[in-house]
């Protein structure tokens, strides 16, 4: 028997209660995991950002396109290595439902500067060989149920063909892209450039955006700064940024998540702190006497206090491990589930200590006010409460 | 007890031979607002080691004042508490909840049980407050149990046990810590005749069979009697005992506020 038989023993003296309280911590920090992958799913390109590597877009805004030849300009700034350009597609495969990114890239280019993307070698060379040929991502090949040598139409929402109105670009699925960086984005679809260039009924030699590989990270801003330099004054001035701040401002379009994240947190917790904390005040008032039966017994004020605080403790922390162990089956369950629509939805191991942090945290706060008062009772008053 | 044992107490409010409890001209002055209200008044008591003393007098009298004093459950406005040789008014709190847990078996009026616990881990519970090991502490358990009649219940709850099973179960967790003094505070004031009875015979035989002293308080007369020496505390003061018995309060009380 230890000082834990005696929690144990207070835990279970009004057992639906403790249940209940117990049950709402679970919930809570099952809500605090659930939104932490929410928040990492998108955030995922801020978090696996290279620093390395730049965004160049058009100043006004990402839809305004870019003349493709800034990329030689580019190239001769000091300190970029090289420049890939992106354009957005924005193509309908059967239902507009079925949203996922599409972009024509150089496919050379495009591997030299995403090291982390992983391709079979056959699959690179007849990306080379097949003018309509393309990639797509893992998650995204599974999603639809595709195989190396299907036929994927896409129906143009922009970007129609030259003379074919209309009808749906027809592209080979020539092999599938993986990456060992966790929540990579493994949904994208990827075809030559050359041929959209060719095929598309304007905007020729126009491109969306660029990535920029620059040679010093440390020097980030000031050869943004340049390549904006550049083309001051041009008819298309250019944004350079960081690809975490890119990634960033992309996010953000759907609203300050984190902010978000935190409010609706805020609110939980704060909504835990008032029911296990009236859990506990109330405990302790209905224990007045217990607790001076053991003050007369011999347990030192200090002593009964730590008893009620480890009883708080006890409580929230156990039910915050199993709130998070439940979010990690949640993720178990909704990360293969849903990777084609959220690259990044997996609970980060930061996130699980943070709950864990969280919970201790809060038992404490819970605990304390009810413990301080289990600490001060008189003994002989509290003797009178048997 | 006998008028001739009263006789012999009535004089000195204390008892011959190594004193366990002295009290020395002891007050204590409780504040109702900013109203000073005294319950104990310049009180003087002697206990010998293993007596077993009956302390009555009416609500309000200060019974259960003087016992919080003689166990350390709280200190006095003036004089001593020496009890077991130690000046206990003078102890810190957390010195004197030491104090306690060796010295000290408390018996309360009702079990104090906890629910969730069996009956040999209630008994358990003061000596999580010591050093022993695992299998000396189940040896103390076992030995309250045996003493209390009750090592077949050791496994029960205290809802599963009867008033007096569970009062047992509170005798033996107050001795298991084998402390020199017992203190009762209404130990049979929440059980019926019979079962009383059985409380009380244990209590007596605690005090005879294994020397423990024992300070009950009590309103019940047929209670009292068990004691070897019953003390009236009347107003905050002992009052004497005549030889027939009656009660006569200290010289300077109204003759009228006798009992």
């Amino acid at each position: 028997m230890s000082s834990f038989t005696l929690i144990s023993a207070a835990l279970r003296r009004k057992k639906t209660r403790t249940f209940l309280t117990f049950s709402s911590v679970v919930f809570a920090f099952l809500i605090f995991g659930v939104l932490s992958m929410l928040q990492t799913a998108f955030s995922m390109g801020v978090d696996i950002a290279n620093e390395d590597r730049l965004v160049v877009r058009h100043r006004v805004s990402l839809f305004q396109l870019l003349p493709q030849s800034y990329e030689a300009d580019m190239e001769e700034v000091p300190g970029v290595i090289d420049a890939v350009h992106f354009t957005w597609f924005g193509g309908v495969y059967q239902d507009p439902a079925n949203f996922f990114m599409q972009s024509p890239v150089e496919p050379a280019e495009y591997l030299d500067m995403y090291p982390e993307v992983s391709v079979p070698e056959e699959a690179k060379l007849r990306w080379i060989e097949t003018r309509n040929g393309a990639i797509a991502g893992r998650a995204l090949v599974e999603r639809f149920g595709w195989e190396v040598g299907d036929r994927i139409p896409l129906q143009p929402t922009i970007w129609q063909q030259e003379g074919r109105g209309d009808e749906a670009w027809e592209f080979e699925l020539v092999g599938v892209y993986e990456s060992d960086v966790e929540g990579f984005d493994e949904t994208q679809f990827l075809f030559r450039y050359d041929f959209f260039d060719e095929a598309r009924s304007f905007g020729r030699g126009q491109i969306g955006w660029f990535a920029v590989r620059i040679a010093d990270s440390d020097r980030a801003a000031e050869v943004a700064a340049a390549i904006d330099d550049t083309f001051r004054n041009s008819a298309a001035e250019t944004k350079s940024e960081s690809e975490g701040a890119f990634a960033a401002g992309f996010a953000n379009q759907v609203g300050n998540l984190g902010l978000i994240v935190t409010s609706i947190l805020g609110a939980v917790f704060f909504t835990i702190l008032l029911v296990a904390g009236n859990t506990m005040a109330q405990s302790v008032r209905e224990r007045i006497g217990e607790i001076g039966l053991l003050k007369a017994l011999g347990f030192t004020s200090s002593r009964v206090q730590r008893l009620v605080l480890m009883e708080s403790v006890t409580l929230v922390t156990t039910a915050g491990f199993l709130g998070m162990v439940l979010a990690v089956g949640l993720e178990r369950v909704l990360r293969p589930a849903l990777a084609a629509y959220f690259p990044g939805l997996f609970l980060r191991p930061e996130d699980l200590f943070l709950g864990l942090g969280l919970a201790v945290v809060t038992g404490l706060v819970v605990g304390i006010f009810p413990a301080r008062r289990a600490m001060r009772l008189e003994t002989a008053l509290a003797l009178r409460r048997l | 007890m006998s008028e001739k044992d009263m006789a012999e107490t009535q004089n000195t409010n204390g008892a011959t031979g190594e004193a366990m409890v002295d009290v020395r001209s002891v007050s204590r002055v409780f504040q109702r607002g900013r109203t000073p209200v005294p319950v104990l008044k310049d009180l003087s008591l002697r206990m010998a080691n293993g007596e077993f003393l009956a302390l009555m007098g009416p609500s309000g009298s200060g019974k259960s004042t003087l016992l919080n004093l003689i166990a350390g459950l709280d200190r006095p406005t003036g004089g001593e508490v020496i009890v077991g040789g130690s000046p206990i008014h003078s102890l810190s709190e957390r010195k004197l909840a030491g104090w306690r847990a060796r010295n000290i078996g408390f018996v309360f009026q009702f079990s104090n049980l906890l629910g969730a616990l069996n009956a040999e881990r209630n008994v358990a519970v003061p000596l999580l407050l010591t050093s022993f090991s695992a299998r000396e502490r189940r040896r103390r358990v076992e030995i309250a149990l045996e003493i209390v009649g009750l090592s077949d219940r050791s496994k029960h709850r205290p809802r599963e046990l009867s008033g007096g099973e569970q009062q047992r179960v509170g005798i033996a967790r107050a001795l298991v810590n084998d402390p020199a003094l017992l203190v009762c505070d209404e130990p049979t004031g929440d059980l019926d005749r019979a079962t009383s009875g059985e409380i009380l015979d244990l209590l007596v035989a605690l005090n005879r069979d294994q020397g423990k002293t024992v300070l009950m308080v009590t309103h019940d007369p047929e209670a009292a009697e068990r004691a070897s020496r019953i003390l009236h505390l009347v107003d905050g003061q002992l009052a004497d005992c005549g030889h027939d018995g009656t009660i006569v309060l200290p010289a300077h009380e109204p003759a009228g506020a006798a009992v």
